[in-house]
Protein backbone atom coordinates (compact mmCIF):
# COMPACT_ATOMS: atom_id res chain seq x y z
CA UNK A 1 0.00 0.00 0.00
CA UNK A 2 1.28 3.40 -0.83
CA UNK A 3 1.25 5.44 2.15
CA UNK A 4 3.44 8.81 0.35
CA UNK A 5 3.54 9.10 -3.29
CA UNK A 6 3.63 12.63 -5.40
CA UNK A 7 0.06 14.46 -5.40
CA UNK A 8 -1.49 14.18 -8.67
CA UNK A 9 -1.68 18.01 -8.96
CA UNK A 10 1.79 18.24 -8.89
CA UNK A 11 3.24 18.38 -12.45
CA UNK A 12 5.87 15.87 -12.78
CA UNK A 13 9.04 18.03 -13.51
CA UNK A 14 11.88 19.14 -11.31
CA UNK A 15 11.31 22.72 -9.12
CA UNK A 16 13.98 25.19 -9.41
CA UNK A 17 13.89 25.93 -6.27
CA UNK A 18 17.50 25.89 -4.50
CA UNK A 19 18.23 22.77 -2.13
CA UNK A 20 15.99 23.04 1.18
CA UNK A 21 13.92 25.40 -0.01
CA UNK A 22 10.76 25.02 2.02
CA UNK A 23 8.47 26.17 -1.31
CA UNK A 24 8.49 23.08 -2.67
CA UNK A 25 6.85 21.69 0.72
CA UNK A 26 3.89 24.19 0.19
CA UNK A 27 3.45 23.95 -3.25
CA UNK A 28 3.10 20.42 -2.22
CA UNK A 29 0.12 20.79 0.19
CA UNK A 30 -1.59 22.86 -1.78
CA UNK A 31 -1.35 19.92 -4.39
CA UNK A 32 -2.36 17.49 -1.81
CA UNK A 33 -4.94 19.81 -0.62
CA UNK A 34 -6.79 19.97 -4.41
CA UNK A 35 -6.40 16.10 -4.78
CA UNK A 36 -8.13 15.48 -1.75
CA UNK A 37 -11.26 17.97 -2.42
CA UNK A 38 -10.78 16.40 -5.69
CA UNK A 39 -11.28 20.47 -7.16
CA UNK A 40 -8.94 19.88 -10.05
CA UNK A 41 -10.70 20.64 -12.92
CA UNK A 42 -12.23 23.84 -11.58
CA UNK A 43 -9.03 25.53 -9.64
CA UNK A 44 -7.30 28.65 -11.22
CA UNK A 45 -4.01 29.43 -9.34
CA UNK A 46 -2.62 32.99 -9.48
CA UNK A 47 1.31 33.29 -9.41
CA UNK A 48 3.21 35.90 -7.64
CA UNK A 49 6.55 37.57 -8.74
CA UNK A 50 9.45 36.69 -7.26
CA UNK A 51 10.97 32.71 -6.78
CA UNK A 52 7.67 31.21 -7.16
CA UNK A 53 7.05 32.78 -9.95
CA UNK A 54 6.92 30.05 -11.85
CA UNK A 55 4.55 27.91 -10.07
CA UNK A 56 2.30 27.69 -12.70
CA UNK A 57 4.88 25.36 -14.36
CA UNK A 58 4.40 22.99 -11.04
CA UNK A 59 0.85 22.65 -11.05
CA UNK A 60 -1.32 20.55 -13.12
CA UNK A 61 -4.54 23.42 -12.75
CA UNK A 62 -5.10 26.65 -14.74
CA UNK A 63 -2.86 29.05 -13.72
CA UNK A 64 -2.66 32.83 -14.39
CA UNK A 65 0.93 35.22 -13.58
CA UNK A 66 -0.25 38.26 -12.44
CA UNK A 67 1.88 41.43 -12.45
CA UNK A 68 4.10 42.23 -9.09
CA UNK A 69 1.84 42.28 -5.95
CA UNK A 70 -1.66 42.31 -7.84
CA UNK A 71 -2.39 38.58 -7.57
CA UNK A 72 -5.54 39.32 -5.14
CA UNK A 73 -7.15 41.86 -7.92
CA UNK A 74 -6.24 39.00 -10.44
CA UNK A 75 -7.82 36.74 -8.47
CA UNK A 76 -11.08 38.71 -7.51
CA UNK A 77 -11.73 39.01 -11.11
CA UNK A 78 -11.46 35.36 -11.73
CA UNK A 79 -13.47 34.54 -9.13
CA UNK A 80 -16.00 36.95 -9.92
CA UNK A 81 -16.37 36.12 -13.66
CA UNK A 82 -18.07 32.48 -12.58
CA UNK A 83 -18.26 32.12 -8.85
CA UNK A 84 -20.01 29.15 -8.97
CA UNK A 85 -17.35 27.47 -10.72
CA UNK A 86 -14.14 28.70 -9.95
CA UNK A 87 -11.79 28.28 -6.67
CA UNK A 88 -9.08 30.47 -7.35
CA UNK A 89 -6.26 30.53 -5.22
CA UNK A 90 -3.22 33.13 -4.95
CA UNK A 91 0.60 32.25 -4.07
CA UNK A 92 2.77 34.80 -2.74
CA UNK A 93 5.64 35.51 -1.24
CA UNK A 94 6.28 38.21 1.12
CA UNK A 95 8.42 40.91 -1.11
CA UNK A 96 4.95 40.52 -3.60
CA UNK A 97 2.01 40.24 -0.48
CA UNK A 98 3.47 42.24 1.66
CA UNK A 99 5.34 45.15 -0.37
CA UNK A 100 3.66 46.46 -3.76
CA UNK A 101 1.24 44.07 -3.35
CA UNK A 102 -0.22 45.56 0.41
CA UNK A 103 -3.36 47.33 -1.22
CA UNK A 104 -4.42 44.56 -3.34
CA UNK A 105 -4.47 42.27 -0.26
CA UNK A 106 -5.76 44.54 2.52
CA UNK A 107 -8.84 45.69 0.07
CA UNK A 108 -9.66 41.87 -1.36
CA UNK A 109 -9.31 40.93 2.38
CA UNK A 110 -11.25 43.96 3.90
CA UNK A 111 -14.12 43.17 0.97
CA UNK A 112 -13.98 39.92 2.03
CA UNK A 113 -13.29 38.57 -1.40
CA UNK A 114 -14.19 34.33 -1.37
CA UNK A 115 -10.63 33.54 -2.52
CA UNK A 116 -8.12 31.40 -0.80
CA UNK A 117 -4.07 33.69 -0.43
CA UNK A 118 -1.38 30.81 0.33
CA UNK A 119 1.11 33.63 1.75
CA UNK A 120 4.90 32.47 1.85
CA UNK A 121 7.01 34.33 4.20
CA UNK A 122 10.87 34.17 4.45
CA UNK A 123 11.50 37.40 5.68
CA UNK A 124 13.89 38.12 2.68
CA UNK A 125 13.65 39.22 -0.97
CA UNK A 126 14.66 35.81 -2.42
CA UNK A 127 14.79 35.87 -6.43
CA UNK A 128 16.35 39.52 -6.60
CA UNK A 129 19.58 38.23 -4.21
CA UNK A 130 18.54 38.55 -0.66
CA UNK A 131 17.70 42.21 0.08
CA UNK A 132 15.80 43.24 3.13
CA UNK A 133 11.95 42.89 2.83
CA UNK A 134 9.20 44.41 4.98
CA UNK A 135 8.84 41.12 6.84
CA UNK A 136 13.05 41.03 7.67
CA UNK A 137 13.70 40.92 11.32
CA UNK A 138 14.84 43.54 13.01
CA UNK A 139 18.76 43.18 13.20
CA UNK A 140 18.54 40.48 10.40
CA UNK A 141 21.43 40.62 7.95
CA UNK A 142 20.61 40.99 4.17
CA UNK A 143 22.39 42.17 0.82
CA UNK A 144 21.11 45.72 1.75
CA UNK A 145 21.30 45.71 5.44
CA UNK A 146 24.76 44.44 5.94
CA UNK A 147 24.99 45.39 9.64
CA UNK A 148 21.70 44.19 10.14
CA UNK A 149 18.09 45.99 10.03
CA UNK A 150 18.05 49.50 12.07
CA UNK A 151 14.50 50.12 12.94
CA UNK A 152 15.41 53.73 13.53
CA UNK A 153 16.21 53.78 9.65
CA UNK A 154 14.21 50.85 8.28
CA UNK A 155 11.25 50.80 10.69
CA UNK A 156 9.79 47.70 12.10
CA UNK A 157 8.59 44.40 10.19
CA UNK A 158 4.68 44.00 8.82
CA UNK A 159 2.99 41.24 10.77
CA UNK A 160 0.48 40.82 8.02
CA UNK A 161 -1.59 38.07 10.00
CA UNK A 162 -2.18 40.69 13.06
CA UNK A 163 -2.53 43.66 11.18
CA UNK A 164 -5.44 42.00 8.65
CA UNK A 165 -7.19 40.45 11.71
CA UNK A 166 -8.03 44.25 12.86
CA UNK A 167 -10.21 44.55 9.91
CA UNK A 168 -14.06 43.45 9.92
CA UNK A 169 -13.71 41.38 6.39
CA UNK A 170 -11.50 38.59 6.69
CA UNK A 171 -12.93 35.07 7.46
CA UNK A 172 -10.09 33.21 8.28
CA UNK A 173 -6.15 34.27 9.08
CA UNK A 174 -3.85 32.36 10.08
CA UNK A 175 0.27 31.63 10.94
CA UNK A 176 1.45 28.31 10.06
CA UNK A 177 5.07 26.96 9.45
CA UNK A 178 6.75 24.21 7.59
CA UNK A 179 9.58 23.47 10.17
CA UNK A 180 8.72 20.15 11.11
CA UNK A 181 6.53 17.09 10.38
CA UNK A 182 4.15 18.44 13.01
CA UNK A 183 3.83 21.71 11.70
CA UNK A 184 3.85 20.56 8.16
CA UNK A 185 0.58 18.90 9.14
CA UNK A 186 -0.63 21.53 10.59
CA UNK A 187 -0.13 23.91 7.89
CA UNK A 188 -2.16 21.33 5.43
CA UNK A 189 -4.69 21.57 7.86
CA UNK A 190 -5.12 25.13 7.72
CA UNK A 191 -4.74 25.00 3.94
CA UNK A 192 -7.20 22.52 3.54
CA UNK A 193 -9.40 24.44 5.59
CA UNK A 194 -8.75 27.94 3.80
CA UNK A 195 -9.74 26.17 0.81
CA UNK A 196 -13.00 25.02 2.15
CA UNK A 197 -13.64 28.28 3.03
CA UNK A 198 -14.31 29.33 -0.41
CA UNK A 199 -15.99 26.35 -1.67
CA UNK A 200 -18.71 27.22 1.29
CA UNK A 201 -18.39 30.67 0.25
CA UNK A 202 -17.52 32.36 3.24
CA UNK A 203 -14.86 34.34 1.99
CA UNK A 204 -10.83 35.72 2.23
CA UNK A 205 -8.83 33.06 3.54
CA UNK A 206 -4.90 33.62 4.22
CA UNK A 207 -2.59 31.16 5.13
CA UNK A 208 0.45 32.83 6.67
CA UNK A 209 3.61 30.43 5.92
CA UNK A 210 6.62 30.74 7.69
CA UNK A 211 9.31 29.53 5.36
CA UNK A 212 12.69 29.40 5.23
CA UNK A 213 15.61 30.69 2.32
CA UNK A 214 18.73 29.15 2.96
CA UNK A 215 20.88 31.04 -0.20
CA UNK A 216 20.22 34.14 1.32
CA UNK A 217 20.02 33.75 4.68
CA UNK A 218 23.66 31.89 4.02
CA UNK A 219 22.67 28.67 6.06
CA UNK A 220 22.28 25.10 5.23
CA UNK A 221 19.24 23.75 4.97
CA UNK A 222 18.94 22.46 8.30
CA UNK A 223 20.62 25.10 9.78
CA UNK A 224 17.69 27.67 8.30
CA UNK A 225 14.71 25.57 9.48
CA UNK A 226 16.58 25.90 13.09
CA UNK A 227 17.17 29.73 12.69
CA UNK A 228 13.27 29.68 11.47
CA UNK A 229 12.50 28.29 14.87
CA UNK A 230 14.79 30.08 16.87
CA UNK A 231 14.63 33.62 15.66
CA UNK A 232 11.19 33.88 13.00
CA UNK A 233 8.43 32.29 15.38
CA UNK A 234 9.42 34.09 18.52
CA UNK A 235 8.40 37.00 16.17
CA UNK A 236 5.92 35.23 14.53
CA UNK A 237 3.77 33.54 16.57
CA UNK A 238 1.68 30.48 15.00
CA UNK A 239 -1.89 30.31 15.72
CA UNK A 240 -5.42 30.84 13.93
CA UNK A 241 -5.52 35.23 14.46
CA UNK A 242 -9.16 35.07 12.91
CA UNK A 243 -11.69 32.50 12.18
CA UNK A 244 -15.18 34.57 12.10
CA UNK A 245 -17.42 31.30 11.25
CA UNK A 246 -15.84 29.60 14.40
CA UNK A 247 -16.74 33.17 16.73
CA UNK A 248 -20.23 32.71 15.65
CA UNK A 249 -20.54 29.03 16.61
CA UNK A 250 -18.63 30.54 20.34
CA UNK A 251 -20.88 33.11 20.66
CA UNK B 1 7.63 -4.15 5.52
CA UNK B 2 8.07 -0.63 4.51
CA UNK B 3 9.53 0.32 1.58
CA UNK B 4 11.00 3.77 0.54
CA UNK B 5 11.68 4.49 -3.46
CA UNK B 6 13.69 7.61 -4.06
CA UNK B 7 13.99 9.85 -7.62
CA UNK B 8 17.08 10.55 -7.17
CA UNK B 9 17.73 12.46 -10.44
CA UNK B 10 15.02 15.10 -8.49
CA UNK B 11 17.47 14.82 -5.25
CA UNK B 12 19.17 18.12 -4.85
CA UNK B 13 21.21 16.79 -1.69
CA UNK B 14 19.65 19.32 0.60
CA UNK B 15 19.66 16.67 3.43
CA UNK B 16 16.16 17.25 5.33
CA UNK B 17 15.31 14.11 5.46
CA UNK B 18 18.31 12.73 6.29
CA UNK B 19 17.93 15.08 9.55
CA UNK B 20 13.74 14.04 10.01
CA UNK B 21 14.62 10.51 10.08
CA UNK B 22 13.76 9.47 13.33
CA UNK B 23 15.67 5.73 12.49
CA UNK B 24 18.54 7.87 11.51
CA UNK B 25 18.92 5.01 8.57
CA UNK B 26 19.04 8.05 5.39
CA UNK B 27 22.56 9.17 4.22
CA UNK B 28 23.73 11.59 1.66
CA UNK B 29 25.40 9.24 -0.73
CA UNK B 30 29.06 10.99 -0.59
CA UNK B 31 30.33 8.80 -3.08
CA UNK B 32 28.00 9.50 -5.73
CA UNK B 33 26.84 12.22 -8.18
CA UNK B 34 23.21 12.57 -9.40
CA UNK B 35 22.30 14.19 -12.75
CA UNK B 36 22.03 17.91 -11.43
CA UNK B 37 25.48 17.89 -9.60
CA UNK B 38 24.40 17.03 -5.63
CA UNK B 39 25.14 13.95 -3.57
CA UNK B 40 21.65 11.97 -3.49
CA UNK B 41 19.95 10.89 -0.47
CA UNK B 42 20.45 6.90 -0.08
CA UNK B 43 18.56 4.60 2.27
CA UNK B 44 21.66 2.77 4.22
CA UNK B 45 19.44 -0.27 6.39
CA UNK B 46 15.56 -0.95 4.73
CA UNK B 47 15.27 -3.64 7.43
CA UNK B 48 15.02 -0.59 9.87
CA UNK B 49 12.37 1.05 8.23
CA UNK B 50 9.27 1.88 9.75
CA UNK B 51 7.76 3.29 7.04
CA UNK B 52 6.49 6.58 9.19
CA UNK B 53 6.74 8.95 5.85
CA UNK B 54 8.74 11.63 8.13
CA UNK B 55 11.16 12.10 5.04
CA UNK B 56 9.06 12.13 2.57
CA UNK B 57 6.87 14.82 4.23
CA UNK B 58 10.20 17.07 4.89
CA UNK B 59 11.06 16.69 1.04
CA UNK B 60 10.90 19.67 -0.71
CA UNK B 61 11.62 17.94 -3.91
CA UNK B 62 8.92 15.32 -3.53
CA UNK B 63 11.30 12.76 -4.87
CA UNK B 64 10.03 10.16 -2.02
CA UNK B 65 7.58 7.35 -2.05
CA UNK B 66 6.83 5.37 0.48
CA UNK B 67 5.13 1.61 0.86
CA UNK B 68 4.05 -0.30 4.10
Amino acid sequence: MVVFEKPKSLADVPLHYCPGCTHGIIHRLVAEVIDELGIEGKTIGVAPVGCSVMAYDYFNCDMVEAAHGRAPAVATGLKRSDPENHIVFTYQGDGDLASIGMAETVHSAARNENITVIFVNNAIYGMTGGQMAPTSLPGQVTQTSPYGRDTDHCGFPIKVCEMLSQLDGPEYLERVSVNNVKNIKAAKKAIKKAFENQINGKGFSLVEVVSTCPTNWGLTPVKALEWLEEKMLPYYPLGVYKDRSAQKEGE
Amino acid sequence: MAKVSFRTDFCKGCGLCVEACPKKILILAKDKINKKGHHPVEMTDQEKCIGCAFCATMCPDCIITVER
